[in-house]
């Protein structure tokens, strides 16, 4: 068999994003979370608080290293695998990935540092500074990355000069309208999947009967964050669908399934498709609902796949049931969180096994809503990286072959899976343990970039968690100063 | 703002940010090759704890290295990258393990064998493919219209494997220095007793690697034989050396080995760059066609390069100063 180079790169791009998603999608909205915490401990001075923020911070500092980790691999994707589009679009993509690593990951690395091991050696109002400097770091960097891939979907700003594209305005490249729906969508989605796992946590603690103050407030916070926000989100989504239709007709049709032009319209919920002979073998649909959708009338003719030209399709499969999943698991998320704001009012959110077990069970829903959102937009820009400009088949590094690009995908296979197991595990052990049942007093030692340290568990060589109290930050490590501390 | 001075600046930057990256992360990936030598737990322990608060920072300059190079010299990345593909791949691979081993190897007893080899040959595998992309570099690279136009072997050669030895013994002596300066007792007494063998090692690289350049392209001997203000370089080199050669005999300084042998990466990273200025990808490409066009470096010039980067290093300095001084006995730990 041919190896296919630019195939074999696309996969190992989705594969590699897949896992560095996961990460970022979690921690924007917990560093963010962890500040309001903070500032309600530094108010309230009510113990809870700090046991709590102590608990997610150590959460936060394993995924938040995992987020590094695999991101530093992502910086190099594009000129590895995709030199001709690093080439010919760098002039643009590059600033903006520039300040991306100028401006959010300094932010990142100098407060996280504070976050970690600081908490004794600065005020409490500058410790509270840094923990929203780290939050307004994750958002600025999701700011420049998504402002990237808007790009990407939908350039705008630039001209083709001898075969390049230049920036011929920045103001128009970032105040792009689709960046900006799009950004807020990604953002809203960061919020909610922390909202979710927190949630879950809680269940997960009142349907074992441990930890139940800290499971109860979990419940509240969690469900009550993302009831506020799902509406907004349902109602960005449709924005994003929006300016699909305007602008990517290839990727909106896909999404709707239909090959034919149809007036009405209808309104495809699930369907098997034959490509070849440009028609679904299997569908269930509703008569003139498509049309209300696309257009709000009963009666509006809406184009069928068959209006693309052949070549510029993406496929099917990927971007119709990725969007179908991630709507489908929206609309689960607003029942859940509705159905618990009821049950709050009526003083029985916490009581009830068939409402916990389904709070438990979902906590992937965030994660797996971000994917396959992405997968949904990605996929259906396809066969374009820019779109409507350069073929993804267009872009590939031309010196690299097929057997090389294996040898790395396997390569990386191997080492995430073995490293990203290790990871899962600690966090996984750490959710499992719940929070002290006293605050620490103590904040585990740990940098920007080795926040592993403060993942501590008790049953290894650095010590339980009473020696950690014991030896104060820095415990868990041999440390470095020259300082007359005890 | 003269746009012809764009691409000079951020030349400049970038210069700036890979010496920088060269002699922070030389250390500590140092420290991480002459870990594998050191036996005794106790002494592990306080190895890694005298690079513990510092080397994620000190990797961060590579992922500015590699950023402002896509940002203001596009075409450098899309060229520079594709041709190292299978060892840059090795590369970022080695840095997840050598990462993630920093703390994993305290989260168990049983497996640490495992996230030690994994520091230690982590350490020296990213040493050395830097070393090899060096030499690589200076055999030149076949470009054609703006990308890489060789083999996925082309790093592969006897001058490349030479150049990848002689960082990963650069860095190391990087690291022996560090160690001299920031421990006491037994690791600092042997890291001490190697600074000479190290530094002898490291100036024989620097020689060879130099004659073969000069004798291997007419327009490097031209450059050194024309410019002859140039030999002050090679001089400075010799005197860090020296001054390192008299603080063995009497150890009382531990901060001079370090400085000493950061003149001379210093240096001799001078020498490299003065060898071959104005191009970035050897005698195919120069600073000036490499750029992006005025309007992304300016775009980037008033944030990025006036306000974010003074920012970098006032954090780096400050990280530095917070943690001066000796390691603390591991005893306590
Ligand atoms: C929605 C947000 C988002 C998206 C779509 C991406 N990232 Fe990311 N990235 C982050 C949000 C983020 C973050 C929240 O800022 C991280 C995760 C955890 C962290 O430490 O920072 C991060 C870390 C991170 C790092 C390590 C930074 C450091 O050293 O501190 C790099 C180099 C990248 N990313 C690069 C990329 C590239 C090249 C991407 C696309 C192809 C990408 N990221 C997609
Ligand atoms: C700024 C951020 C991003 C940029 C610049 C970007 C760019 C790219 C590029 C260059 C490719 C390879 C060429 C191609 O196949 O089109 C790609 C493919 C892909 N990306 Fe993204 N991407 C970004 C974020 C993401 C995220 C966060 C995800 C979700 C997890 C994602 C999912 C995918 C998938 C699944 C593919 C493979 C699509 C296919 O080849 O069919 N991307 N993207
Ligand atoms: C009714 C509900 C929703 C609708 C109609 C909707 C609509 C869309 C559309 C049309 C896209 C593709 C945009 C493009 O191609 O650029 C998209 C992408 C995406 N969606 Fe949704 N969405 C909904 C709910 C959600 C939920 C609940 C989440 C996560 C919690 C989510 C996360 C994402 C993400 C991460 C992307 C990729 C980034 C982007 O393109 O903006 N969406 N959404």
């Amino acid at each position: 068999m041919e190896l296919d180079p630019i195939l074999l790169s696309r996969i190992q791009f989705a594969f590699l994003i897949t896992f560095h998603i996961i990460f970022p999608s979690f921690t924007i909205g917990l560093a963010a979370w962890l500040t309001v915490i903070e500032a309600m401990w530094m108010r309230t001075k009510n113990p809870i608080y700090r046991r709590v923020f102590d608990f997610w911070l150590k959460v936060f500092a394993v995924s938040f290293g995992m987020g590094v980790v695999s991101g530093i691999i992502m910086a190099f994707q594009f000129g590895t695998n995709w030199s001709v589009l690093s080439e010919v679009t760098g002039a643009i993509q590059g600033p903006l990935l520039g300040y991306e690593a100028f401006t959010a990951f300094i932010l990142e690395a100098t407060f996280f540092g504070v976050m970690l091991f600081g908490r004794n050696r600065v005020s409490p109002g500058f410790y509270l500074f840094s923990c929203a400097m780290v939050a307004l770091g994750t958002t600025l960097s999701s700011f420049w990355i998504i402002a990237n891939n808007s790009w990407m979907q939908v350039p705008v700003g630039h001209e083709i000069v001898d075969g390049r594209f230049e920036p011929t305005s920045w103001a128009t490249i970032l105040g792009s309208y689709v960046f900006h729906i799009r950004w807020a969508h990604q953002i809203l989605a960061a919020y909610i999947t922390t909202g979710t796992v927190v949630a879950a946590t809680g269940a997960w603690y009142l349907l074992r009967k441990v930890h139940e103050p800290e499971g109860r407030l979990f419940m509240r916070w969690g469900l009550s964050l993302v009831a506020v926000i799902i509406p907004f989100q349902l109602a960005i989504g449709h924005l994003n669908g929006e300016y699909t239709r305007e602008h990517q007709l290839s990727k909106f049709v896909m999404l709707e399934g239909r090959w034919q032009t149809e007036q009405p319209a209808r309104l495809v919920l699930i369907a098997w498709p034959d490509v070849e002979n440009e028609r679904n073998i299997f569908e269930i649909a509703i008569p003139k609902l498509g049309s209300f959708i696309d257009d709000g009338t009963f009666t509006a003719e809406e184009p069928g796949i068959v209006t693309i030209p052949r070549e510029d399709r993406p496929p099917f499969l990927i971007p119709f049931y990725g969007f179908r999943i991630m709507v489908g698991l929206g609309l689960v998320m607003l029942v859940i969180s509705w159905t618990g704001m009821v049950l709050w009012a009526r003083g029985k959110l916490y009581s009830r096994p068939w409402f916990l077990w389904p709070t438990f069970l979902w906590f992937p829903s965030g994660f797996v809503a971000i994917i396959t959102g992405w997968y949904t937009a990605e996929v259906g820009r396809q066969p374009w990286v820019v779109f409507g400009l350069l073929r993804t088949a267009d872009a590939h590094t031309p010196s690299v072959t097929g057997i090389e690009v294996l040898t790395t995908l396997i390569a990386y296979a191997v080492v995430y899976i073995i490293v990203f197991s290790f990871g899962f595990y600690y966090i996984y052990k750490l959710l499992h343990r719940g929070p002290p049942s006293e605050p620490t007093g103590e904040v585990p030692t740990g940098t920007a970039k080795r926040p592993f340290a403060a993942a501590d568990a008790p049953d290894t060589v650095t010590g339980s968690e009473a020696t950690l109290v014991r030896r104060g930050a820095a415990a868990n490590m041999p440390r470095i100063t020259s300082s007359p501390e005890k | 703002m003269d746009p012809a001075l764009l691409p000079v600046i951020w030349a400049a930057i970038i210069g700036f940010a890979i010496l920088a990256y060269v002699l922070l992360d030389g250390f500590d990936l140092g420290v991480g090759i002459l870990f594998g030598f050191a036996s005794q737990e106790e002494d592990r322990r306080v190895m890694m704890s005298s690079i513990a608060p510092v080397w994620d920072g000190n990797e961060t300059w590579l992922i500015l290295v590699g950023a402002g190079l896509f940002g203001a010299f596009p075409v450098i990345y899309a060229v520079f990258l594709p041709a190292f593909y299978l060892p840059i791949a090795l590369l970022l691979l080695a840095l997840v393990f050598r990462g993630v081993a920093f703390e994993f190897r305290y989260r168990t007893v049983r497996m640490r064998w495992l996230w030690d080899t994994g520091f230690w040959l982590g350490s020296i595998i990213v040493a050395f493919v830097q070393g090899a992309a060096i030499g690589t570099l200076v055999r030149q690279i076949p470009v054609v219209d703006g990308q890489y136009a060789g083999g996925p072997f082309e790093w592969l050669s006897f001058f490349s494997v030479l150049c990848g030895i002689g960082l990963v013994i650069t860095y190391a002596l990087l690291g022996a220095s560090w160690l001299v300066m920031k421990t006491e007792g037994h690791v600092r007494a042997r890291a001490y007793g190697l600074l000479n063998w190290l530094l002898v090692a490291v100036l024989f690289f620097v020689v060879v690697t130099f004659l073969y350049a000069v004798n291997s392209d007419p327009r490097i001997m031209q450059r050194w034989t024309d410019t002859q203000l140039l030999f002050v370089l090679p001089q400075w080199v010799l005197f860090a050396a020296v001054a390192l050669f008299v603080s063995t005999l009497t150890r009382q300084s531990d901060w001079v080995p370090f400085a000493a042998s950061a003149t001379i990466v210093t240096f001799a990273y001078l020498m490299l760059v003065t060898t071959f200025w104005p191009y970035m990808i050897p005698f195919s490409l120069t600073v000036e066609q490499a750029a992006a066009p005025a309007a992304s470096l300016t775009f980037m010039f008033w944030g990025a390069g006036l306000v974010a980067f003074p920012v970098v290093l006032i954090y780096t300095i400050s990280v530095y100063v917070l943690f001066r001084g000796k390691v603390r006995q591991a005893a306590e730990y």
